[in-house]
């Protein structure tokens, strides 16, 4: 009898619930997409304007840069560790991105990324070999970075980027913010990886069980070096992309980004323990996130609420994705 | 009287009903066995009388009054002390800290009377006949010792009813003896004991009654002599066993696996053996002879002072378990619940993990592809859940154990060292498993495999190693060992 259940059971990822799915139980995995599509329904009830194509853009631009981050982020949040020098990794690329302009578009790109991946290296080889617990190593990485892009601009803005450049991070293809696209082919490609791919399964053993996957044959510290060198990577990117919208450089970009993204990887229902989450609940925390703000705006509400409602927001998400045991 | 009396006990969980209307009562003064496959809901039941879980339906009456048990702590607190299947010690705290967790003896009424809490903790050990040092952390002891700290807690509760979930899956049979000991000293002053294990001849040994469970219903209750082995199996499988030790067929080759001279610090010394293609050796030895350590050293978990390991006759440098791997050598370890299993992710991912190359195609996972697989094994070995995506933690413990099997069936490893493969299995299972060894080892793959079950190496092993204090002690076919058993015993005891 339990055979034939097994049988009709193949999906991977969905815990089987047997005939007796209960509102507790579909709150428990579908908690935060729930709070999301009513958040959107009472937003367009609460403003016309909401649903129209160009504020649903917009609130997607004003998500993208973030957005970006926390998808590595959720990455390395997924094998238990944390990356506090994404901040820092932007503030170091806009000011290395509008000081090489010269070199022109492409050049000015790979140097971006290569600076952010250098940083995540550093961190991953810290955190994996030299086993330097996440918090410290990369808390360390947060004032080297923001420290050499200090240095290095003597803490004044640097001008001078050029039109393409500010046409790669704050112009429209199609209609359409090309930081969006940017965000939304990073999201499609992050969910990819930690679903379809062996890497992204790495990361969950890792995450759930270290000395399991170790002893399964699984490379933990090279995982571990990967994810934060992918978390490098994607801040890089975030930070070549707010270059562009800036138009300068400085040292000041990109300041409390790394709290922003690990708000929407919490909210999202990743699991500060590793092994548990999804990048696309990662999207859904910056969506939540990034719609409560349109719509405060909307309202004529002050903006420096904000603040306070993030908070809010981050503390009724833990509610919901606590998970029973 | 009855001290316990369960009237329609009914606990369902997604998927599965775990119980169903169970009712029985357990005497006050005897040994009330409790036996069933795996995942028939013997721990469940454990779990409501312990007060970690809380039945759906039915009444427990307890010294004829009903109860219930809102936390773990209430039952403990009225004289009902549990040994879960799962140990639940606190890894950093020292063994005599675990012991009395929550009831240090104080220095006029402020700090922890340190002196004294060892002194004390000395004591309850020696009332077990157990000599250990109570100053060490929990994770460094073996996980016989640490079965022994459980004991000893409850002893320091002074329970009326002592449950005890499958403690002897992870004791040898020295610690076996020892355990037997004081739960005979522990009846002689009137305390209940529920007693859970799937080694029948131990039922037999210790029980006065058996209650028999079968997919969450209860199929009877009896004393133990009215039973025989074959009936009580009968009772829990509904099927006949027949033979419990699978036909041999394979045919012993070139020698696979070689180990030269292996030493790591004071754990063993100079070990060196050879495992044929086809081959199945048996590694013997009490708990904390080294064996488990020596195994974990082939694999690369650990790292050696000297030795060399030669696979198919060449030498093979392996210094982490993923080379291990890369040279075809899988390990089955010893303790699931820490190295054996993702317990927050879904079956399929588990079974997977270890050859997920196998699945993928231009770069990406083949899920259907990797669900049939597993699928399959999960078929092969019977492992019950309610779907490939049930998390690992939701399984009971001996289909967790089969889980950590099927990931290395899964491998297509030519040399699998198994580390007490049989632990927390059913009779039935047993057998399958012991078949399932078998095949592996008829198509030509090398196996080891540690047991401290000495029927179980006796039954399956074509060599017996014998591993005693960190060295080899000795060798022995399957025939002299089980035609001199007590030369095999002398080389074990040495
Ligand atoms: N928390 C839970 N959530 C979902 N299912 C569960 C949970 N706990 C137990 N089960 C299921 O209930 C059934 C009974 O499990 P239980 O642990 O009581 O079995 P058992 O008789 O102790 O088996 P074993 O001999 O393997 O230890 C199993 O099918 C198991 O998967
Ligand atoms: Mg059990």
């Amino acid at each position: 009898m339990k055979e034939n259940v097994l049988a009709s059971e193949t999906q991977t990822g969905a815990p089987a619930f047997g005939r007796g799915r209960s509102w507790a139980q579909v709150m428990e995995r579908y908690g935060i997409l729930v709070v999301f599509m009513l958040l959107v329904a009472a937003s367009a009830l609460l403003s016309p304007v909401f649903l129209r194509p160009a504020n649903i853009l917009n609130v997607l631009r004003q998500i993208s840069i973030t957005g970006v981050i926390a998808l590595g982020m959720t990455f390395v949040i997924l094998t238990a560790g944390i990356d506090l020098s994404v901040g820092s990794v932007v503030a170091l690329v806009t000011v290395l991105a509008a000081s090489f302009q010269r070199l022109g578009l492409v050049p000015v790109l790979l140097l971006g990324l290569a600076v952010g991946s250098a940083m995540g290296l550093i961190n991953g080889v810290g955190i994996a070999m030299g086993r330097i617990s996440p918090l410290i190593m990369t808390l360390a990485m947060m004032y080297m970075g923001r420290g050499l892009a200090f240095m290095y601009s003597g803490g004044l803005p640097i001008y001078g980027i050029r039109p393409a450049f500010i046409q790669f991070g704050n112009g429209f293809t199609v209609g359409i913010p090309n930081s969006v696209l940017y965000f939304v082919v990073l999201l499609i490609l992050s969910i990819a990886v930690l679903r379809f791919t062996a890497f992204g399964r790495f990361v969950l053993a890792v995450g759930s069980n270290e000395e399991a996957a170790r002893l399964a044959g699984v490379r933990v510290s090279r995982v571990k070096v990967q994810v934060y060198v992918l978390s490098g990577l994607f801040s890089g990117f975030a930070g070549l992309v707010y270059a562009g919208q800036l138009g300068i450089g400085v040292a000041l970009a990109g300041l409390g980004y790394e709290l922003s993204a690990i708000a929407a990887v919490v909210i999202g229902g990743t699991s500060l323990f590793g092994g548990q989450g999804s990048v696309f609940g990662t999207f859904l925390g910056a969506a939540i996130v990034g719609v409560t703000n349109n719509l405060l705006n909307l309202m004529g509400i002050d903006p420096l609420v904000q603040d306070f409602m993030k908070g809010l927001i981050i503390l009724a998400a833990v509610l919901i994705n606590r998970r029973r045991t | 009287m009855a001290i316990l009396e369960l009237h329609g006990i009914t606990k369902r969980f997604p998927g599965v009903t775990a119980l169903q209307e169970i009712s029985f009562g357990i005497e006050e003064g005897e040994v009330h066995a409790l036996v069933g496959e795996n995942g028939a809901g013997k721990s469940t039941l454990v779990k409501i009388l312990a007060g970690a879980v809380r039945p759906d339906a039915g009444t427990v009456l307890y010294l004829g009054h009903p109860v219930a048990f809102r936390e773990p702590q209430d039952a403990i607190q009225q004289g009902i002390s549990t040994i879960h299947q799962e140990l639940h010690l606190a890894p950093h705290l020292s063994a005599a800290e675990n012991i009395f967790l929550g009831r240090y003896p104080l220095t006029r009424r402020v700090t922890i009377d340190w002196p004294q809490l060892y002194r004390d903790a000395e004591a309850v050990l020696g009332r077990l006949g157990v000599t250990l040092d109570v100053r060490q952390r929990v994770r460094d002891l073996s996980i016989a010792q640490r079965q022994v700290i459980e004991i000893a807690k409850a002893l320091v509760h002074e329970s009326r009813v002592l449950i005890l979930d499958e403690p002897s899956a992870v004791l040898g049979r020295h610690d076996l003896r020892l355990l037997f000991g004081v739960l005979a000293a522990l009846k002689a002053h009137g305390t209940t004991i529920v007693y859970i294990s799937h080694r029948l001849e131990e039922v037999f040994e210790i029980a006065d009654r058996v209650t028999v469970l079968r997919d969450g219903r209860r199929v009877g209750t009896r004393p133990v002599q009215e039973l025989t082995v074959v009936g009580l199996v009968q009772m829990m499988t509904g099927r006949s066993l027949e033979e419990l030790w699978p036909v041999r067929q394979h045919q012993v080759g070139e020698v696979a696996l070689e180990i030269r001279g292996l030493s790591r610090g004071q754990v063993f010394r100079d070990v060196s053996l050879q495992v044929r293609s086809g081959e199945i050796v048996g590694l013997a030895g009490k708990v904390g002879s080294g064996r488990t350590e020596v195994v974990r050293a082939i694999f690369g978990a650990d790292a050696v002072d000297a030795g060399e390991i030669l696979v198919f006759g060449r030498a093979a440098a392996i210094r982490s378990p993923w080379a291990a791997v890369r040279y075809g050598i899988g390990l089955v370890p010893e303790d699931r619940k820490i190295q054996g299993l993702l317990q927050n992710r879904p079956l399929v991912e588990n079974i997977s993990l270890t050859n997920l190359g196998r699945f993928i195609g231009a770069g990406f996972l083949r899920l259907g592809q990797e669900a049939r697989a597993v699928l399959a094994l999960v078929r092969a070995l019977n492992i019950r859940a309610a779907g490939l995506g049930q998390l690992v933690k939701y399984l009971s413990g001996g289909n967790q154990q089969k889980a950590v099997l099927a990931k290395w069936l899964n491998s297509d490893c030519r040399i699998l060292i198994f580390d007490e493969p049989t632990r927390g299995i059913d009779v039935g299972a047993k057998v399958e498993i012991y078949g399932l060894i078998e095949r592996l080892a008829a198509e030509g793959r090398a196996i080891l495999m540690i047991s401290s079950e000495i029927t179980e190496i006796l039954g399956m092993a074509d060599r017996i190693i014998v591993m005693r204090a960190g060295m080899i002690a000795g060798t022995l076919t399957r025939r002299e060992a089980t035609e001199n058993r007590s030369a095999f015993d002398a080389l074990l005891d040495g």
